[in-house]
């Protein structure tokens, strides 16, 4: 009886713990949401979540809706689009091309090339940054999205292809010995038998891909400049300052139509990068 | 094309694409910025040559900014990474509880980070911490003085850090897996030996995961190095360049002021050789305090 209700009062406080900290992490961003129905005055007033005024006052978000910079919140995150779409899918199919090669076959270099994708794994990015700015400048590409895009056909991203190859051996290769007995060559082992095992960790890479890079701030401030082309990051920041202090309401509610897309994609495939993030490593 | 040379040839060319890659957008930028480097190098200038050492030379001699970035930026990692490191495995720790709806905390508490480093987060840390912000109404409303979070140099600082305090979930995720590793079996015979669970944590489940405790660290540290967001949009560098991390002034060098490619090429290189120095040393440490079990 005694260790029965020691057991309560310990997983009471447990569960306090777990609150507090719940609260820690979401109040921001309850209150971000929140704040988007008050006015300013309230806003510097109340710390508390409910509106006065309920939350039937939803002129902030119309005024939101058009960015400060010309044009509206859809344009710009359609701006994002054109970059994420085709620099998450080539980051996929490249990733998972090296994976394979580096975990199911044997050739000449194999270990130089393993060792080289931990070596950049640990190279900051920093150093980059100048020389490809150059580059692309050369080519004509500052103000396009190719920048933004063009690396992922390539693999850059060591630690996709080390998070992949981390997974091709989890998967017995008598998988892939059978599929060539059934006559597959080493392309369609590939797509027919491993890509569906791999699943999970392909939509994993994606789904982390296009977070990234719908929350990279830097990388669209260094190339992109024209007011029509900015991505919603650098919009988001644009239309802030543009908007200076004036109106609170609709700068929050711009912060949180931004934050939109992330959060929508998270309520769908939560599972997928919680648990791939905890398969090999960190990042962002 | 029997089996065989379809094997011998496959390899090569699956890795075609990434050796490209590696050679296009790692080695070239790589050699080139260290060229840049020891160049008067301006975008959309013809006067462009090599001047030597003189762009490490002014950097050391004759740039108060870049002394006062350096520091800065020092003061960030030390300031950050281990706040990250232990806040992470704090919640770790607490998330591994055997609880119903522990998962439901799991992903709550991940949210912050998987926003990471989006425009509208770090906007709405920086409003967070104005003088009229949330932070100070909450100060005020039990009792506190209202904080000037961005005219102490410290404070400011601090803002900076608690924002990447705040978006531990990968840190999280890698020390919960590790802890849901450690065998139940050394508990058990650590309560036998009648050891506290205070003890047992450091006695037990610290040295046990220290191998992902230096991972997370060397990520954290290469990353936290590279921090822009935060010193670019809540502080500008305030008061005083004390906020002004290296690779804010990397960025301004390059693409704002003047256009100053050579210039920021040597800043970059500084900043990679101290990530460099300080990652090699954290290695060369680790036989001293990490403990593999294999």
């Amino acid at each position: 009886m005694e260790l029965r209700t020691k057991r309560k009062i310990n997983s009471f406080f447990r569960y306090i713990i777990l609150i507090l900290v719940g609260l820690i992490m979401l109040y921001p961003l309850m209150w971000l949401f929140t704040a988007t129905f008050k006015g300013n005055h309230e806003i510097f007033t109340s710390a508390g979540l409910l509106p006065q005024e309920g939350f039937g006052d939803w002129s902030a978000w119309k005024r939101a809706w058009n960015f400060n910079t010309g044009y509206t919140f859809l344009h710009h995150f359609t701006n994002s689009l054109r970059y994420l779409v085709p620099r998450t899918f080539f980051t996929v199919v490249s990733s998972v091309i090296t994976a394979y090669a580096v975990s199911r076959f044997s050739f000449k270099g194999k270990r130089i090339v393993f060792a080289l994708i931990i070596g950049t794994l640990l190279m900051p990015s920093v150093i980059f940054t100048i020389p490809m700015y150059l580059f692309y400048n050369a080519l004509g590409w500052i103000n396009s999205y190719y920048p933004l895009w063009v690396e992922a056909m390539f693999a850059t991203n060591s630690f996709f292809v080390f998070m992949l190859i981390q997974f091709f051996r989890t998967i017995p290769r008598e998988l892939d010995e059978a599929s060539i007995v059934d006559g597959c060559n080493t392309l369609q082992t590939l797509i027919y038998i491993l890509v569906p095992v791999l699943k999970p960790i392909v939509i994993t890479v994606a789904v982390l891909t296009f977070m990234w890079g719908m929350n990279d701030y830097l990388g669209p401030l260094i190339y992109i400049t024209r007011m029509s082309r900015l991505p919603l990051s650098v919009a988001l920041r644009t239309a802030i300052d543009a908007e200076s202090t004036a109106d609170y309401g609709k700068v929050y509610a711009m912060s949180f139509m931004a934050l939109i897309p992330a959060l929508t994609i998270f309520a769908f495939a939560q599972r997928y990068f919680i648990d791939g993030v905890a398969t090999t490593g960190s990042k962002g | 094309m029997n089996d065989m040379s379809n094997r011998r040839i496959a390899p090569y060319i699956f890795i075609t694409p990434w050796v490209l890659g590696f050679l296009i957008f790692r080695v070239y930028p790589f050699v080139n910025s260290f060229r840049l480097s020891f160049m008067r190098y301006r975008l959309m200038s013809t006067n462009n040559r090599f001047i030597g050492l003189d762009n490490y030379v002014r950097m050391l001699t004759d740039d108060p900014v870049f002394s006062k970035s350096f520091w800065a930026t020092i003061k960030y990692v030390i300031l950050t990474v281990p706040l990250v490191l232990v806040f992470s495995l704090f919640i770790a720790f607490i998330l591994n509880f055997k609880l119903k709806g522990v998962n439901f905390f799991r992903t709550a508490y991940y949210i912050p980070s998987i926003l990471g480093g989006n425009v509208a987060i770090v906007t709405l840390w920086k409003f967070l911490f104005e003088t009229r912000g949330l932070v100070n109404q909450i100060i005020t409303n039990l009792g506190g003085q209202q904080v000037r979070w961005y005219t102490d140099p410290n404070l400011a600082m601090l803002v900076m850090s608690l924002l990447r305090s705040w978006q531990f979930g990968s840190t999280m995720v890698i020390f919960l897996a590790a802890l849901q590793n450690v065998p139940r079996s050394l508990y058990e015979a650590g309560a036998i030996d009648g050891a506290t669970k205070f003890r047992m944590f450091f006695a037990i489940t610290i040295p046990i995961i220290t191998p992902v405790i230096l991972f997370n660290f060397v990520m954290r540290t290469i990353n936290a190095f590279q921090e822009f967001n935060s010193s670019y949009l809540i502080t500008q560098g305030r008061p005083n360049y004390s906020t002004y991390l290296l690779n804010v002034y990397i960025y301004e060098t390059a693409f704002r002021r003047n256009l100053n490619m050579g210039y920021a090429a040597a800043l970059s290189w500084v900043l990679f050789l101290l990530i460099m120095i300080l990652t090699m040393s954290v290695f060369r440490s680790s036989k001293y305090w990490v403990h593999y079990s294999d």
